[in-house]
């Protein structure tokens, strides 16, 4: 009987990393700035992606979203409302989105002749974490209902943000939300990150992250 | 949660890499994880058992080896390994750290294999 080491110093998830970077090229040519929004379930990812995507609109910009959830198509035909393109996967149980996923959905869409790509993550603060996308700018969402530690919990996830997001700041005083120590603790994970206070619901917030949005398609080179 | 998926990438990815092994049975993989790789090793071993069932992988040993973050301090000018994941600051000097150089890997490092006797497959009987 003869044993022996083989070495093999690969990715385990090199073939989602493989198919993100055909992904980001694509992205890249077509001149299309894409975001991946990761959240818990609840935090109202889908309410600021709707805002965002009216306010994108009404704007001039050409905006589309897609939507991953386990089931349902409940928050496509949400976001659909603002007549922006949107298309659901419904992982079936997966409780992250893979680039696979985002590259079966994106059959027929000229990305060209898009500015933003938005792709909603399934509720879930761990899993999306490993999963590249191609996206541009990953981006964490908090809502004031949570806790201000959310970003210590889930250091994994905040850690390899791009920007935050806190949501629901409406209603920050009657949750009792101790704003500063949120914003400590994005810090605290992800030095130097920004971070944009909104609600979707009253609009505050929307023209700093709307104005970041569009300096970022810019930086693309549109 | 995801830790099934990513047992079942390791068996697909070790069961390919034993082409060049016809019959050979493996005895161990090894792999590298990076502490913010987002995977907890307990969930991986229970995994690990079910998803390498009625593969070359039955009955191997699942050895991880759990990486520390490592970030680059600008202010101090070197690579500092950090404590734990609840503050990116050098621990040597407290200053913000931005640039991670380790921490996020999730790599197979090695497998140890038992190769078939070479006589199993080269025997014949009249």
């Amino acid at each position: 009987m003869t044993t022996r080491i083989v070495e093999l110093r690969q990715g385990i998830l090199k073939k989602n990393d493989e198919l993100a970077r055909g992904l980001r090229g694509r992205f890249t040519a077509a001149g299309v700035l894409v975001l991946n929004l990761v959240s818990s379930p609840g935090t109202g990812k889908t309410a600021f992606l709707e805002r965002t995507l009216r306010e994108l609109r009404s704007g001039g910009a050409r905006a589309a979203a897609l939507v991953g959830d386990l089931e349902t198509d409940n928050d496509a035909r949400r976001l659909a409302a603002s007549g922006a393109p949107v298309r659901q996967i419904n992982t079936h149980g997966i409780c992250h989105l893979e680039a696979e996923m985002v590259s079966k959905h994106l059959d027929g869409w000229d990305l060209a002749g898009l500015d933003y790509l938005f792709i909603e993550n399934v509720g879930n603060l761990v899993c999306p974490s490993s999963y590249d996308l191609g996206e541009k700018i990953r981006v964490a969402l908090l809502s004031v209902t949570e806790g201000e530690d959310k970003p210590l919990k889930y250091p994994a996830l905040f850690n390899s943000a791009d920007a935050a997001v806190i949501t629901k700041i409406d209603i920050a005083e009657p949750c009792a939300f101790d704003r500063a120590a949120a914003l400590r603790n994005i810090e605290e994970i992800r030095p130097g990150i920004r971070v944009f206070e909104t609600s979707a619901k009253t609009g505050a917030g929307m023209q700093e992250w709307l104005a970041y949005l569009e300096g970022e398609a810019t930086r693309l080179g549109r | 949660m995801h830790e099934l998926s990513i047992v079942q990438s390791v068996v697909e990815a070790v069961t390919d890499s034993l082409a060049a092994y016809p019959g050979a049975r493996v005895l161990e993989v090894r792999l590298r994880v990076g502490a913010l790789a987002a995977v907890v090793e307990d969930s991986l071993q229970f995994c690990f058992g079910i998803a390498t069932e009625d593969t070359p992988l039955d009955g191997a040993r699942l050895i991880v080896h759990t990486l520390p973050v490592v970030m680059y301090c600008a202010a101090c000018a070197v690579d500092v390994e950090l404590d734990g994941v609840q503050s990116f600051r050098c621990p040597r000097c407290g200053e913000f750290c931005v640039d991670l150089r380790q921490g996020r890997e999730l790599e197979i490092e090695s497998v140890e294999i038992e190769e078939a006797p070479a006589h199993e497959s080269a025997e014949v009987t009249p």
